[in-house]
């Protein structure tokens, strides 16, 4: 998989994102800082839905690096109980069926779904939902 | 500690004006002031001057007089200009000056603002990945919102309607034409739930305050507006701001609290206390937040605030009683001064068609901007 960042995801079959947590303090962000205060911390693929909006219009570029077709997508925030709240496209729902509070699953998409060879994001999608 | 006053305002309207550039449009603004207090630029000892994307503030002495005063830039994102404003107090407080300028101004492309990751210190890939952008914080952070508070959207809507139409009474504002409630809430969504209506642009303009001394403010004899706080501060933990690829789940507070309340406690007032005020709204559901940020409502107390009029120019607080944002657009290193120069209007009764009645004797404003910035002023005549 060709992915946007190197250090964000993990190098698994089913790969996770990769977080930070604060050696002292337990908190957990995303992504994983720069530095040694942050250790690098796998977060869970499951979560709840804590915000969204879609976003209607292409952003400018740069720094936007997709396609110039557009194409609105869903843009949230998912709640991984315990870590942290993530930022990331919402993924195989309709603009109308999403709601605060379901539950969703980490997975990836293309950022250009008609490369040949596509830069793979972060999503999330329902719960055993399929493209 | 000397007491600080304004002594003299101006503005150059805010919008699109082909041909100025935004320096152009600080000067104007400068003139204007100066010419309100009676003042020659000579006269001023120091300034501090905001702008995000317009040159440098401090070239504006090559137009005005190169006098060797002290000219200090100020870049705080949408903060900035109520960040010159409380360095310039600053300066007269601590008794090194008597009479000096906070000014701001900005001129910007059309379109979304175009902030880049690094300048936020984050990666590269945030910005690829399209989430670079201000639109989609301020929309996942009014969801989420009415989501726990029971806002609705038609609440939304009655914050744009009552901006346009507070604007067509302002002169200085770039939008002054009413837009009906059904036509904002039908028209084409930017960001859901925001309307186009719903949002401010980009924009263009300047503005100036002349701040002086308590010594010098009734040396010139113009009325006495005192700037009884000016405060700014940055993020808690646990705060949700633009530009943030993740959130804590424990919540917290926001800069706007932090520097609310520190502004209460220095102007020894509180919210009940404040006859008209201008809070950031960029967007409408910022307005609402705002109210509650800055204590003057209880969270979800906004639904009925808005259905009962009670923030409209004649109701119980006045709110954005220029149009706000929303009406006048955002030119960055401006934006937070056009609040408190409307604030100087109405509290000398110079509001025109949209003075607030009773002869308001407090005003409060509210600038919020990115990463997580804000700044207060409270005056009173």
């Amino acid at each position: 998989m060709h992915v946007i960042a190197e250090g964000l995801f993990t190098d698994e079959a089913t790969p996770r994102l990769i977080g930070g947590r604060h050696r002292q303090s337990g908190r957990i962000v995303f992504p994983c800082p720069q530095g040694e205060e942050f250790e690098p911390w796998p977060l869970g693929r499951e979560g709840t839905l804590w915000s969204f909006t879609v976003q209607r219009y292409r952003p400018k570029s740069p720094p936007y690096a997709g396609p110039e077709a557009f194409r609105p997508w869903i843009v949230g925030y998912v709640e991984l109980p315990g870590e942290v709240i993530v930022e990331s496209r919402i993924v195989n729902i309709g603009f109308d069926e999403v709601r605060i509070g379901m539950d969703l699953e980490l997975t990836f998409v293309p950022l250009d779904p008609d490369a040949a060879e596509p830069v793979m994001i972060h999503a999330f999608q329902p719960k055993g939902a399929t493209a | 500690m000397s007491d600080v006053y304004i002594v003299g305002i101006g503005i150059h309207p805010f919008g699109r004006t082909d041909g100025l550039s935004g320096l152009d449009q600080g000067v104007y603004a400068v003139r204007q002031a100066l010419s309100d207090a009676g003042l020659d630029w000579p006269q001023l000892q120091f300034a501090y001057g905001g702008s995000d994307a317009a040159g440098n503030p401090d070239t504006m002495v090559e137009r005005l007089g190169l006098t060797g005063m002290q000219f200090i830039n100020v870049r705080n994102g949408c903060a900035a200009g109520g960040s010159a404003l409380f360095s310039a107090q600053m300066a007269i407080k601590s008794g090194e000056f008597d009479l000096g300028l906070a000014v701001g101004f900005d001129k910007h492309p059309r379109g979304a603002f175009n902030a880049m990751p690094a300048e936020y210190n984050l990666p590269d890939w945030y910005g690829e990945a399209g989430y670079m952008i201000t639109t989609q914080f301020f929309a996942n952070k009014i969801t989420r919102y009415m989501h726990e508070h029971g806002i609705s959207a038609t609440s939304l809507g009655r914050v744009a309607e009552k901006a346009f139409r507070n604007a067509v009474h302002a002169p200085h504002a770039w939008r002054r034409a009413e837009v009906p409630l059904d036509e904002i809430m039908n028209a084409p969504l930017v960001s859901d739930p925001y309307t186009k209506y719903m949002f401010c642009s980009p924009a263009e303009g300047g503005v100036a305050l002349i701040l002086a001394s308590e010594k010098k403010a009734r040396e010139l004899g113009r009325p006495l507006i005192k700037l009884k706080a000016a405060t700014m501060r940055t993020r808690p933990p646990g705060s949700f701001e633009v530009f943030a690829p993740c959130i804590d789940i424990e919540r917290g507070g926001s800069a706007t609290n932090l520097a609310s309340a520190a502004a209460f406690e220095a102007a020894g007032l509180g919210p009940k206390d404040i006859a008209v005020a201008q809070l950031q709204d960029t967007e409408a559901g910022a307005e609402i937040m705002h109210m509650a940020e800055n204590g003057f409502c209880a969270d979800g107390e906004q639904e009925a605030w808005l259905a009962e009029g009670r923030t409209e120019i004649g109701g119980a607080l006045p709110v954005n009683t220029d149009g706000g944002c929303l009406a006048c657009g955002e030119p960055i290193g401006a934006s937070g001064l056009r609040q408190v120069y409307e604030n100087v209007v109405q509290l000398r009764g110079d509001g025109g068609g949209r003075q607030v009645p009773n002869d308001p004797k407090t005003a409060y404003s509210h600038v919020y901007g990115a990463p997580g910035v804000s700044a207060v002023t409270i005056l009173e005549r």
